[in-house]
């Protein structure tokens, strides 16, 4: 018996074939999309204003695994590093680490004064000081411009693990407020 | 012979209860993209809005895409993240936007003092339409961009006032 095949029949074959990895690719970017929107997800971190915590050398670049799960109730505690869209540029995200939470006194040494983290807001600083444009330039943060938490480093491999929470890094206190504090 | 019956009984169960939780994630990864990336139902209620939108509540269509392509300007009401509390939304208007001077009473109820504010890079003045009963940016300052949910396209429940917003 010979099967004859007709170029109708042919056309037929290669398109359904497209149409089928058409929706498997589909599929793949819906759920990828979602669990990365809602779980966790993968991103690179460039420039040192991290530093030695990512990107120690100036030329390699960290890549790090953000949670999503904190999205939920938005609680956080002092020490932990954020991904959160820039106040000043919304197309721009930065990481950094939360050093001051609702109703917190920081104090600025640099314009010298003391200043109340507002309720809905928070106060994020650079590990490196000296090149790390944070609160200390725009000042205290609504929370919900927060992206997700960063939780472990994934490459290079001889840096990964948890990422730790360094807090204490500057005199601060939690005080409730209190009429003639300074 | 019983006992592999069984067990290609309990792998076919297992096969299609399988297949049937596939398609149910496959179906909610679908809702979270389309929710997210094209536009969602929400519910609105709160006098901050009035005469726009109703004090008992109201479901707006808001679409989530023009935000991201930064085309929010002034006079659209706007789903927006609370400055104030992280987990609730607010809807205004937008008033002014980035570089724009504001001029507003700050306390209607009782007095007429007038500020004027240029409003910072990147940031938005939103208000509500009753300023008698609104906590907006006259209270908490102007907003970051960033922190603007989605654009409301239409008003879907109550149905006699469905359709656009202006009327």
């Amino acid at each position: 018996m010979m099967l004859v095949f007709s170029q109708q029949d042919f056309d037929m074959g290669t398109r359904s074939l497209l149409w089928d990895i058409t929706k498997k690719y589909f599929t793949v970017g819906l759920i990828g999309l979602t669990v990365s929107d809602r779980y966790a997800s993968i991103v690179s971190v460039r420039g040192s204003s991290m530093s030695p915590a990512f990107n120690p050398g100036s030329d390699t670049s960290d890549y790090v695994l953000v949670e999503k799960f904190c999205l939920d109730k938005y609680r956080f505690s002092h020490g932990d590093v954020v991904v959160f869209s820039s106040p000043s540029n919304h197309k721009e995200k930065h990481i950094k680490r939360i050093i001051g939470l609702p109703g917190d006194w920081i104090g600025t040494p640099n314009l010298d004064d003391v200043l109340k983290v507002p309720e809905g807001h928070f106060w994020v600083e650079g590990d490196n000081s000296v090149s790390s444009l944070d609160s200390r330039s725009f000042g205290p943060i609504p929370l919900g411009l927060i992206r997700g938490r960063v939780t472990h480093i994934v490459w290079p491999p001889q840096r990964m693990g948890r990422v730790e929470k360094e807090t204490n890094q500057r005199p601060l206190s939690s005080l409730q407020d209190r009429p003639g504090f300074y | 012979m019983n006992l592999f019956g069984n067990a290609v009984r309990w792998r076919s169960i297992a096969k299609e209860a399988l297949d049937r939780t596939a398609i149910v994630a496959k179906f909610l990864c679908l809702l979270h993209v389309a929710n997210t990336y094209i536009c969602t139902p929400t519910l609105v209620y709160g006098p901050s809005m009035l005469p726009t939108l109703n004090l008992t509540g109201d479901v707006l269509l808001a679409e989530r895409v023009s935000h991201r392509l930064g085309k929010v300007g002034p006079g659209d009401v706007v789903l927006v993240r609370s400055p104030v509390d992280p987990r609730k939304s607010l809807t205004k208007r937008v008033v002014a936007m980035a570089g724009d001077k504001v001029t507003f009473v700050v306390d209607p109820r009782n007095s007429d003092r007038v500020r004027t504010i240029v409003v910072p890079r990147g940031h938005v003045w939103i208000q509500g339409d009753n300023i008698y009963a609104s906590s907006d940016s006259r209270q908490f300052g102007p907003v970051p961009y960033g922190l603007i949910e989605g654009k409301i396209l239409c008003r879907v429940w109550p149905l006699d006032g469905f359709g656009s917003l202006n009327h």
